[in-house]
């Protein structure tokens, strides 16, 4: 079976990839404004400091907007559908992109309190995902 | 500030074939149009002294150097700006301040793309790579599409304000309509909106026919100075005001779903121009899918926040209705080469100048044409008139 894109580690997400391999759910705050940011950068997008620190996020959200997703946008998909594409609001405020799992896609629904988990996807890479509360 | 844009004037547009091309390159749908379009002004690709060009897909690095010596230009003004489907949009806004502060005289927008014989004739997904590198990584492990980001788009704007799927077939049945009196469109039979809500949901809320074709096609534009465009063809199109805006990158950087930044470029359009959105005749608003076309409406300010989809029910877009709307057949069923910006530009000179035969919205002295790019994330609008 063909694989799905997986994301190559690099200076700014190095951190958060190599925490979602312990199954930590790690996210940026900055130093300088306090302010969260998702996804990993080298700098704060609210004020661009670079004196940013790693929290242990809760894990919970909410779903801002999701989609039962019938066509396999790559072959790596292509057993995996359907499945629900979503952006969650992370209690700490910033928005992530996400799948929700481990429900009926089509019982899923904007608002849902939902929680994350982690799925293994290779022996190198762990994905975030979430799946209702 | 006076508006020195006002002195710049669309003089020349053409598209390339379309449709499926596979016997010519994206450089040469591009040259192509670009020829045809000089033409259409009574200017030789000799006179072009700017270039606005960008391609997205393998073998566009360095756009403008690489489409500037395919046709044998040199030009003092050049510009590759990458913002998706409203790059050619957002070109007429350059090339009207280039031209209006002399950096360049004639300036040629072109755009070419092979973007269904790439696929191997089918309309799947392009990429199959397995290594994301980049911000993109917190996405495509998820299974992001284009059509999954506006779905998310379209399923937030349902949850807010009530808005249907029919609502949404509104717009792709209207649409339809109008190719169905262009000849150069690909999809010219009619659909109902039970067509469209029958048709297999690929992303919910969005059924097939809510999404654009895939296609090849090229398109280009030329302008210069109003005070030499009188002198050319065909009567000149003023550039009477402009816009562009991007918000973000990535759909779930989005800031709001249900807002683009059309609420940004085409506030500009408006106030640039001195115009208001009643003296629109003509607006042709960029159709990737149909989501696209009701949040720009809304954010365009041509009806309030939540209620697109009242303001495009009854065939309000359609022939005969009272907004005129993607006249050519959009990219719902005239042509879609992946970026479609350039030709709403071209069906909104077409629809000024007079030329559209059946599908001519009778007098129609000004148009606005948006273009949308990324993934909701980029706008550029544009207010034409007549001289
Ligand atoms: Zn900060
Ligand atoms: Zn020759």
């Amino acid at each position: 079976m063909a694989l799905p894109p997986l994301p190559r580690p690099y200076q700014d997400t190095a951190a958060y990839w190599e925490a979602a391999k312990d199954h930590r759910f790690i996210i940026q705050k900055c130093k300088e404004c306090g302010e969260f940011q998702f996804y990993p950068r080298g700098v704060c997008s609210h004020c661009l400091s670079s004196d940013l620190d790693w929290q242990e996020a809760s894990g919970k959200a909410e779903i801002y907007s999701c989609s039962v997703n019938y066509r396999a946008p790559h072959p790596g998909f292509a057993d995996a559908t359907p499945f629900v594409l979503a952006i969650v609001t992370l209690e700490e405020g910033p928005r992530m992109m996400t799948n929700i799992i481990g429900c009926d896609p089509e019982s899923v629904k904007i608002g849902m309190a939902v929680s994350v988990v982690f799925e293994d996807v290779t022996d190198e890479v762990t994905l975030p995902k979430f799946t209702p509360v | 500030m006076a508006n020195a844009m006002r002195d710049v004037a669309i003089v020349g547009v053409a598209e390339s074939d379309l449709g499926r091309v596979p016997d010519k390159s994206k450089f040469q749908l591009s040259a192509e149009a670009s020829r045809l379009a000089l033409d259409d002004a009574g200017l030789s690709v000799k006179d072009v002294d700017g270039l606005f060009t960008t391609i997205i897909t393998e073998g566009g690095q360095f756009s403008s150097m690489m489409m500037a010596e395919y046709m044998g230009i040199t030009p003092r003004f050049t510009d590759s700006t990458s913002i998706g489907g409203s790059s050619f949009v957002a070109y007429v806004e350059h090339a009207a301040m280039a031209i209006a502060t002399g950096l360049c005289d004639v300036a040629l927008i072109c755009h070419g793309s092979t973007n269904i014989s790439d696929r191997g004739g089918k309309g799947g997904p392009m990429s199959a790579s397995t290594d994301v590198f980049g911000p993109s990584q917190f996405e495509e492990p998820y299974g992001v599409s284009t059509v999954g980001s506006y779905a998310l788009a379209a399923q937030r704007h349902m949850h807010e304000y009530g808005t249907t799927s029919e609502q949404l077939a509104e717009i792709a049945v209207a649409t339809r309509k109008w190719a169905s009196m262009n000849p150069k469109a690909r999809m010219r039979d009619p659909i109902t909106i039970d067509d469209v809500m029958n048709s297999r949901v690929i992303a919910s809320p969005l059924h097939l026919l809510d999404c654009c074709l895939v296609t090849d096609a090229g398109g280009a534009v030329v302008l210069t100075s109003l005070e030499r465009a009188r002198d050319l063809k065909k009567t000149p199109v003023q550039v009477l005001g402009t816009g562009e805006a991007h918000t973000h990158r990535m759909i779930s950087q989005m800031p709001d779903l249900t807002q683009t930044a059309a609420a940004i470029s085409g506030k500009l359009a408006f106030e640039r121009s001195g115009l208001t959105h009643s003296d629109i005749d003509v607006a042709q608003i960029y159709d990737s899918f149909t989501i696209t076309v009701l949040l720009t409406l809304e954010s365009l300010g041509f009806c309030a926040k939540g209620e697109g989809g009242a303001f495009v029910s009854n065939q309000r877009t359609a022939p005969g209705g009272d907004f005129p709307m993607n006249t050519q057949g959009g990219a719902l069923s005239y042509t879609h080469p992946g970026m479609f910006g350039i030709f709403t530009v071209i069906e909104g000179v077409r629809q000024v100048r007079g030329e559209c035969g059946p599908r001519q919205v009778p007098n129609a002295q000004v148009a606005l044409c948006n273009g949308t790019g990324g993934v909701l994330s980029s706008t550029g609008t544009i207010i034409l008139g007549r001289d």
